[in-house]
């Protein structure tokens, strides 16, 4: 079975993130790089349904600049077999989503797949907008949240069960289609050494903005960053011991922050 | 002020309370507020969106909308949207929100916004600020395009009565079924009544401090007593040892929440937790280490242990609460 | 002079790191307080190809040299000394792939490189540490046999092997004292061989510590490293050079993992209501232990690279050994300063990395051994 992964690399979840001064970026500096933690669970996925079906390809398609090599390497070295690395700052920087999925599918559109496996967000810009985007540009069917997938023998149909508020949906949906992936859809391999040692071997097709014939144009911009206010440390409840803390804490809560 | 178009999603034969918090925005924001009701007997549902500030309301009722599938919805929509031809649309940001607007934004060409926290006018332009890197950063966006589409984080603004003319229009939407490529075999939703974590008001919370699965009944307990809007979570470390079902988990790989009131005990606070609650509007921390990172964040810490300070307090909410 | 790593090893880094992150890290507390070893983990690592990665293709590994496995040890040991240990279930194997014969290569290595067996080796004794010549274990033939009667000391993986590269007398009337010994291969499960795990280690206690005793164990003769007899002892220092090079890694390793802890840790932890990095002996204490690590990471780099080139330097592996056995002790000593009372306690991790520190002056070479080593050769 045939699938793409559209992969992004972003700061790691423990980055302590900086607004550079312009206010239109964090700081890059001392930012540790890997692949989104969401789109690993798509790379995951990917990599059992081709075990299961016994045959198939999985690329990986990203767009981002150099660095992005080191998370699509990674991808090689879980087991995808090629990838596709869009690298061109008139595309990358300052891409919103919309952009993001129009440079995604000029780069996939003639590639063979079953499944486009995107993660259910990126979390630099948790805006979770790419795969149904795509699904628009593509004409394919897209299916969010996903915590589990079983492809159809005949791989026209797939039946897929989606996460939704306090419960889950199950949907049956055409192939080819668009899957964003949810956590809990399955656990992500680590690279094993052999397969970091095969990932430098395996194609990895870069695309510039004249390959594409898309504007990568963004649809929405951001004006100005800034970091949250800071939370200052309230007050602690004293007390003699702990029932007139608790009691204290619901005096506090009733009078003060009027909560209950 | 360009006219406002909400969509309004209905769950289990009600509509949900991010559609009336964004159609009471709408309503602030000034202009003409219209409202799309999509479903199947949903007709009856209507005028409620009017106690918000709904002008007019657009009604889809078919058994063909009985359970949400994108392309149906978006298409149903998108006829709406250009018969109103809004200026702005505001969405709920739930799991069928982030769903549904980017594709239907995409498909009147236009790009939208997600996950809004606040919304203001510029002029006749809206600018939205949304969280970024789990609520570590703020970014405030503009669309260019008309329509500007956003969809709104529930529980940012709050619900107001503000009655709106209710006019109601039933809407026949020439449905291409062709392009209808998923059904929808079944929706199970939990028994519980307890609200989602990213809608609940309060939340209690608890991690590694509540020492194994059992215990989590001490904070389900001061929940339920807290009433129908308010919820159990819990930290990475008790979903990881297995104490609680990943849908519970509150922290950047799990649900960002933004309640009135969180209570954490037992918890930390990594940063990873942190991004997921720290928009809460008042947070308390319950914990026996003086030293836990959480109390440098909370309004509220009890240092102390945990089970010795969570049934008191129980008692007490429950003398107030009468 | 290239002093980068490829991507190779850098991506080796990562998914080193990573499988320590995620899998030491939640029960190291747990193995230390129960002196368990961590089979599923050694299982897991296994299956990643990360045990006998210095191993060639050829016999199961994953090729990537000693350089690339110390990149490995280091990355476990920052995470927990005790459990890093599964890489070395390959243990005495590096002496079958030194002096072993192609069959014995074929037959043994493969196994700890797929995670089919964990190997020991048995060399030390009740009476015999750094005097290795002192050996008392007694092989003689019998047969097709050789019969084995002796104790062993303090054997890493005893407990959990299956096989022990075994120091034996083979030629106790040679004049040449070091022409005495022969290593031969005992399976752990052979009639007569007891082990008898040691507990109350100070530190590495998830590692697997064992007493071994030989009672008239029979192994047939072909059990013998490598071809001919009185090998033994020359084949026992080649074997060291190598791990060696892996202790100190671990050594390096450790150092790093108590760095990062307490940086960390003083970031957050305040005193007199600033927090305490801000202080001048805070931060001469975290200079301190940078300055050493880097030096430490080097040596470590610079002999194992040697190793990969067909190079040994006994005199260099004999300094990066000293070095990181004492930048370890002397960072965990720190870390443990640097936390105040919170380090004293084991829900810190740096009171573990303070028990587990010490061993690095002492297995695999003693400290002082290492010093006399190193003045030996610059006197000669």
């Amino acid at each position: 079975m045939n699938t793409v992964v559209c992969m992004k690399q972003v700061p790691d979840t423990e980055t302590l993130i900086k607004i550079n001064p312009d206010g239109t970026g964090i700081v890059a500096e001392g930012v540790k790089w890997v692949m989104g933690p969401y789109d690993e669970y798509g790379v995951e996925e990917a990599l059992q349904q081709k075990e299961k079906f016994k045959a198939g390809k999985v690329t990986i398609a990203s767009l981002g600049p150099d660095r992005a090599i080191e998370a699509i390497r990674t991808g090689l070295a879980m087991g995808a077999d090629a990838a596709v690395h869009i690298n061109d700052a008139a595309f990358y920087e300052k891409a919103d989503p919309y952009a993001t999925a129009s440079v995604l599918a000029a780069a996939v559109k003639d590639l063979e797949y079953d499944v486009i496996f995107c993660g259910k967000q990126a979390i630099d810009d948790d805006s979770g907008q790419v795969p149904a985007i795509l699904g628009e540009l593509l004409g394919l069917p897209v299916i969010t949240q996903v915590i589990k997938l079983e492809v159809a023998d005949d791989k026209i149909k797939a039946t897929v069960t989606r996460e939704v508020e306090g419960g889950h949906a199950i949907i049956e949906v055409s192939l080819p289609a668009i899957l964003s992936a949810q956590k809990g859809l399955n656990e992500p391999r680590y690279a094993s050494l052999p397969g970091i040692m095969k990932a430098k071997k395996k194609p990895v097709d870069v695309k510039i903005a004249g390959d594409l014939g898309v504007s990568g144009e963004s649809m929405t911009v951001i004006k100005e960053m800034s970091l949250p206010p800071a939370r200052q440390a309230g007050k602690i409840i004293e007390g003699e011991d702990a029932e007139q803390k608790a009691a204290a804490l619901a005096k506090a809560l009733h009078e003060e922050a009027k909560l209950i | 002020m360009p006219g406002i178009l909400i969509y309004a999603e209905v769950q289990k034969g009600e509509i949900k309370k991010g559609s009336f918090e964004v159609t009471s925005k709408a309503k602030e924001l000034g202009g003409e507020v219209s409202a799309c009701i999509i479903g199947s007997g949903v007709e009856a549902l209507a005028p409620e969106l009017a106690k918000y500030g709904a002008d007019k309301i657009y009604v889809v009722d078919g058994p063909e909308f009985e359970k949400y599938e994108p392309e149906a919805y978006v298409q149903a929509f998108a006829q709406v949207a250009e018969e109103v031809k809004p200026g702005i649309i505001f969405t709920s940001a739930t799991a069928q929100g982030k769903d549904f607007t980017p594709a239907l934004a995409a498909r009147l060409k236009v790009g939208s916004i997600s996950d809004c926290v606040d919304l203001s006018m510029s002029g006749d332009k809206a600018v939205a600020k949304r969280p970024m890197y789990a609520g570590k950063a703020y970014a405030m966006v503009e669309a260019a395009g008309d329509p500007q589409v956003f969809s709104i984080r529930p529980n940012s603004f709050p619900v107001n009565e503000s009655a709106g003319a209710g006019a109601i229009e039933k809407v026949t939407v020439n449905l291409d079924s062709s392009k209808i490529k998923a059904v929808v075999k079944s929706v199970e939703i939990a028994a519980s009544e307890e609200p989602d974590q990213t809608e609940a008001e309060i939340i209690v919370s608890g991690g590694r401090g509540m020492k194994g699965p059992e215990n989590f009944k001490i904070i389900e307990d001061l929940a339920h007593t807290f009433g129908p809007a308010a919820t159990t979570g819990a930290s990475r470390a008790a979903v990881d040892a297995g104490w609680r079902d990943h849908a519970y988990q509150v922290g950047q790989t799990g649900k960002t929440v933004s309640p009135n009131l969180y209570i954490a005990c037992g918890i930390s606070g990594a940063i990873q937790h942190l991004a997921g609650m720290g928009t809460s509007k008042v947070i308390v921390a319950i914990n026996k280490d003086s030293e836990a990172p959480i109390f440098s964040k909370a309004d509220f810490g009890v240092v102390d242990d945990l089970f010795k300070v969570v049934p008191p307090l129980t008692e007490e909410v429950k003398k107030i609460k009468g | 002079m290239d002093f980068e790593l490829t991507d190779e090893q850098k991506m080796l880094v990562e998914t080193a790191g990573n499988f320590a992150k995620n899998e030491f890290a939640p029960v190291a507390q747990e193995l230390d307080r129960e002196e368990k070893y961590p089979m599923e983990i050694w299982e897991k690592a296994s299956k990643l190809g990360l045990v006998g990665a210095w191993l060639p293709e050829e016999y199961g590994g994953a090729g990537v040299g000693f350089l690339g496995n110390a990149l490995i040890t280091e990355q476990f040991a920052r995470v927990d000394l005790g459990i890093s240990l599964i890489v070395a279930a390959t243990f005495g194997c590096e002496a079958i792939y030194w002096g072993g014969t192609e069959e014995q290569k074929k037959k043994y290595l493969p196994l700890v490189a797929q995670g089919s067996a964990i190997s020991a080796g048995a060399f030390t004794e009740p009476d015999a540490g750094t005097d290795v010549a002192g050996a008392r274990t007694r092989a003689v033939i019998d047969g097709n046999d050789y019969v084995i009667n002796g104790n062993k000391m303090f054997i890493t993986n005893a407990d959990v092997c299956t096989f022990m590269v075994t120091l034996c007398v083979t030629n106790p009337e040679d004049e040449k004292r070091y022409k005495r010994y022969s290593l031969i291969i005992v399976g752990s499960d052979r009639k007569g061989v007891t082990t008898t795990k040691i507990h109350g280690k100070m530190g590495i206690r998830a590692s697997d510590t064992a007493e071994v005793s030989f009672e008239d164990v029979r192994v047939p003769r072909e059990n013998l490293v490598g071809t001919s007899e009185g090998q033994g002892f020359y084949q026992a220092m080649q074997f060291f050079d190598t791990t060696r090079i892996m202790v100190a890694a671990q050594g390096a390793g450790l150092a790093q993992g108590a760095l990062d802890k307490s940086i960390e840790y003083v970031k957050e932890r305040k005193a007199f209501g600033v927090p305490i990095a801000t202080f001048q002996i805070t931060q001469q204490k975290l200079a301190e232990m940078a300055i050493r690590i880097e030096a430490t990471r080097n040596l470590v780099y610079k002999s194992a690279s040697y190793l990969d080139n067909g190079k040994v330097d006994p005199t260099l592996n004999a300094i990066t050994k000293y070095y990181a056995g004492e930048t370890a002790v002397f960072c965990a000593n720190y870390a443990v300063e640097l936390h105040g009372g919170y380090g004293y306690i084991d829900e810190y991790d740096v009171q573990r990395f303070y028990r587990d520190a010490k061993i690095l002056q002492i297995y695999e070479g003693t400290k002082e051994a290492e010093v006399l080593t190193i003045a030996r050769r610059l006197l000669t």
